[in-house]
């Protein structure tokens, strides 16, 4: 059982929630050791921002961005379908 | 799209063996809660968790207010006061037991967590002399300021505080580790918890676990009615890996279950009808109290439960004339006159007397200090808003001091759902346990949303720990459990088979299926006929179906067995349904074939439980629990005397 290679594809959806800043982010993986979800996964290169491997599954909880060492380096960004309106008070 | 080599080590066929005193399964609140009162006990414990500890769980990445403190030094109230208009608001569709817990030691767990370095008062004199502030304690309450029992609370560090307190006390945390089964002997009827089995979800490493004691702390099941393959991290409210892994294995092990026929029409999807919690204008929950105006700025008034206009914003955090305090929270929607809250005027009144669509929130019009708990504090603390709508919006140019958030359909959910498009939401069913939390299996505990009728992080945080201490009692009086090794052999096989399959479905295809399935038989109107067309189809897919799921790496494994659990827990719900032969309007229930509504001799809970692969029905009295208090003393002489004494010093 032990000789089963292993593969993954990155997993598109609609959305793009996570986004790095490449010259920002230090490639820590704070932000995959904190996703709940395992959105993330390390690059392939060391020091590279993480793949975003299945961003449909995403929950917008915020976790890599309170993770994240570099203000900046992750933006989380909704499905333009949840972007709340709002309008100047009346 | 590029293939990438497996980024992590491949552990496909190794395993491990490891073994414990108390074995905690699911890292949120309820099971960090168990793991610490179990270390606290002396006993060797493992926790396993399948995201990451530190963020993971409903609470994970925030929680802003805790309910039913009621022996918080400002509470006017007594547990048993509050556990019972629980129970009487709920029609005694209720978990006495756990409610009556919440209130009672929910704030011996809100001092541990100061302990632990969480933040529960207003240390930096933020919101001093705002009403819903006692300025000596520094405590701030949220819904109602006369009765003072719900705090506002700094969620956001709980879970990487628990986490550390876990890590402080020996507990060896397995994070990345699905529990998937529990491991079980049989002694004549009476089935005997040994431990579970796991597997790491990035490595594909399989682990059993034998245990003296399990505490069964993950989820309520999702992703049942609701799904959506393009966005399915956003398809329910829970978190992703929340399904009700617990219940699925939970069933499968003979454990006894009640109200599973209960769903109600979907409140959360945003994949689909909904916008993600608390990002659009609304005034429930977090955000209880803010100001709604309609289309031209006309403000909507509150009333008090007696349909009287509120003058004040002040009013709508206190009781009506005559009432000693009113119900609010996760699980109250439209609350008894008894317990009823203040709320909005009904969109029909609103409606009829010319009020425009869309609503808004208006913070503007707000006092400063509630203007600035709700966002700032409420928004900003609660799950899955501090970055995703404090930061978002802010960022976006959002000020609540000019600009207003719009509302969605008519009521606080920004929602229109179809009656078809269900959720386990609103204290829904789950595991019933005996005043240890223990299952029918012994030696197994649940906790927090693993239990039935529950809700709220300070019920889950209570039962957690309760149970913890209950299942270290119990570990410390017992020989260790029999390993049955054929046991977990047949689970690692189980787990590994979709990598070996040659091509077929995947775990989206599955889902997507089940839901559709559920959608068409086991929809808001239920009968008989309907339901075993429901059966059948999910029977036709574990056998044809099953077999040919297809995966290529340990995490679409992991959604592979979640979907598995899905199946399982969906059958559970379809002969759960098929058990009330009656409607019933507390449990949401509606049966075209026996459409009576609540006949009295129905008024019980139904029991679900697999035997020999068929659902056995069980019938409980509403009242089974006892007086809670009463009860409760009975049970709990050590920790009255030995613990609870150090938190009222």
């Amino acid at each position: 059982m032990s000789n089963k290679e292993l593969f993954a594809s990155e997993v598109p959806c609609s959305a793009n929630p996570i986004t790095y800043n490449k010259e920002l982010c230090i490639g820590c993986n704070s932000c995959t050791n904190a996703c709940p979800i395992d959105v993330l996964v390390p690059s392939e290169v060391k020091g590279q921002s993480p793949v975003v491997m299945y961003p449909g599954e995403c929950i917008y909880c915020g976790a890599c961005v309170m993770e994240c060492p570099v203000e900046g380096a992750i933006h989380l960004e909704h499905p333009l379908i949840n972007r709340t309106k709002f309008v100047p008070v009346k | 799209m590029s293939l990438h080599k497996w980024p992590y080590a491949n552990e496909i066929g190794r395993e491990e063996h490891l073994e414990c005193d108390v074995l905690v399964l699911g890292g949120g609140l309820a099971g960090c809660y168990a793991a610490i009162a179990a270390a606290r006990k002396g006993q060797k414990v493992i926790l396993m968790e399948k995201g990451a500890t530190k963020r993971s769980g409903s609470a994970g990445s925030g929680f802003d207010h805790w309910e039913s403190a009621c022996t918080n030094p400002g509470s006017q109230v007594t547990p048993k006061e509050v556990a019972e208009a629980y129970i009487d608001e709920q029609d005694h569709y209720s978990n006495g037991i756990a409610h009556y817990i919440e209130c009672r030691e929910g704030w011996d767990r809100l001092l541990d967590m100061e302990s632990f370095g969480g933040k529960i008062r207003d240390t930096e004199d933020e919101f001093k002399g705002a009403e819903f502030r006692d300025d000596e304690t520094k405590l701030m309450y949220a819904y109602d300021y006369t009765n003072r029992y719900t705090l506002r609370i700094w969620g956001s560090g709980f879970k990487p505080a628990l986490y550390k307190e876990c890590q402080k006390l020996g507990v060896k945390v397995l994070d990345r580790t699905e529990a998937t089964s529990l491991l079980t002997k049989k002694e004549g009827d009476k089935i005997i918890g040994a431990g579970a089995c796991g597997m790491n979800v990035r490595t594909g490493k399989f682990y059993s676990v034998s245990a003296k004691s399990t505490i069964l702390a993950m989820s309520r099941p999702a992703r049942v009615w609701l799904f959506n393959a393009d966005l399915p991290g956003l398809c329910e409210f829970r978190p992703f890996n929340s399904i009700g892994s617990g219940h699925a294995m939970g069933y499968r092990a003979g454990m006894e279950f009640t109200m599973m026929e209960k769903s109600v029409r979907g409140e959360f999807s945003a994949a689909g009808r909904s916008y993600p919690p608390y990002s659009t204008g609304n005034n429930h929950n977090t955000w209880y109290g803010a100001t709604m105006v309609d289309a031209r700025g006309v403000e909507i008034p509150y009333l008090d439960r007696d349909g009287n206009e509120l003058k004040s914003v002040s009013e709508r955090f206190n009781p009506a004339k005559g009432q000693k305090f009113f119900l609010k929270g996760g699980v109250i929607d439209e609350a008894k006159y008894e317990y009823r809250g203040p709320e909005t005027m009904p969109f029909e009144e609103l409606a009829k007397r010319g009020y425009k669509l869309p609503f808004y929130a208006d913070l503007s019009k707000m006092p400063e200090m509630e203007r600035k708990v709700i966002w700032g504090m409420m928004v900003g603390e609660e799950g899955r808003t501090k970055i995703p709508v404090l930061k978002y919006y802010t960022e976006k140019g959002f000020d609540p001091e000019k600009h207003m958030l719009q509302s969605y359909g008519t009521g606080w959910q920004s929602a229109n759902f179809l009656g078809q498009e269900r959720q386990l939401f609103g204290a829904p069913g789950g595991v019933i346990t005996d005043w240890n939390l223990m299952t029918n299996i012994e030696g197994v505990y649940a906790a927090g949303d693993q239990l039935y009728a529950m809700d709220c992080g300070g019920a889950a945080s209570a039962t957690g720990y309760y149970a913890g201490r209950k299942a270290a009692v119990h570990a410390s009086e017992i020989a260790p459990v029999e390993y049955d090794r054929a046991q977990a052999e047949a689970e690692k096989e189980r787990l590994l088979a979709p990598l070996y399959t040659e091509e077929g479905y995947s775990w989206k295809e599955l889902n997507f299926a089940i839901s559709k399935c559920m959608q068409n038989y086991c929809a808001e109107v239920k009968c008989e006929e309907l339901l075993n067309e429901g059966l059948d189809l999910l029977n036709t897919y574990s056998e044809d179906i099953v077999p040919k799921l297809h995966c290529e790496n340990p995490h679409d494994l992991m959604r592979t067995h979640e979907v598995l659990d899905i199946l399982d827990v969906s059958k559970m719900i379809l002969e759960a349904c098929k058990m009330r032969k009656s409607s019933s309007a507390p449990l949401c229930f509606q049966r075209s074939d026996y459409p009576e509504m609540d006949p009295e001799e129905d008024k019980k809970f139904l029991t679900i439980r697999l035997e020999n692969g068929k659902a056995v029905r069980g019938e409980i009295p509403h009242d089974y629990y006892g007086d809670v208090e009463e009860m409760y003393e009975k049970y709990n002489r050590d920790y009255i005397e030995e613990e609870a004494p150090k938190y009222y010093e």
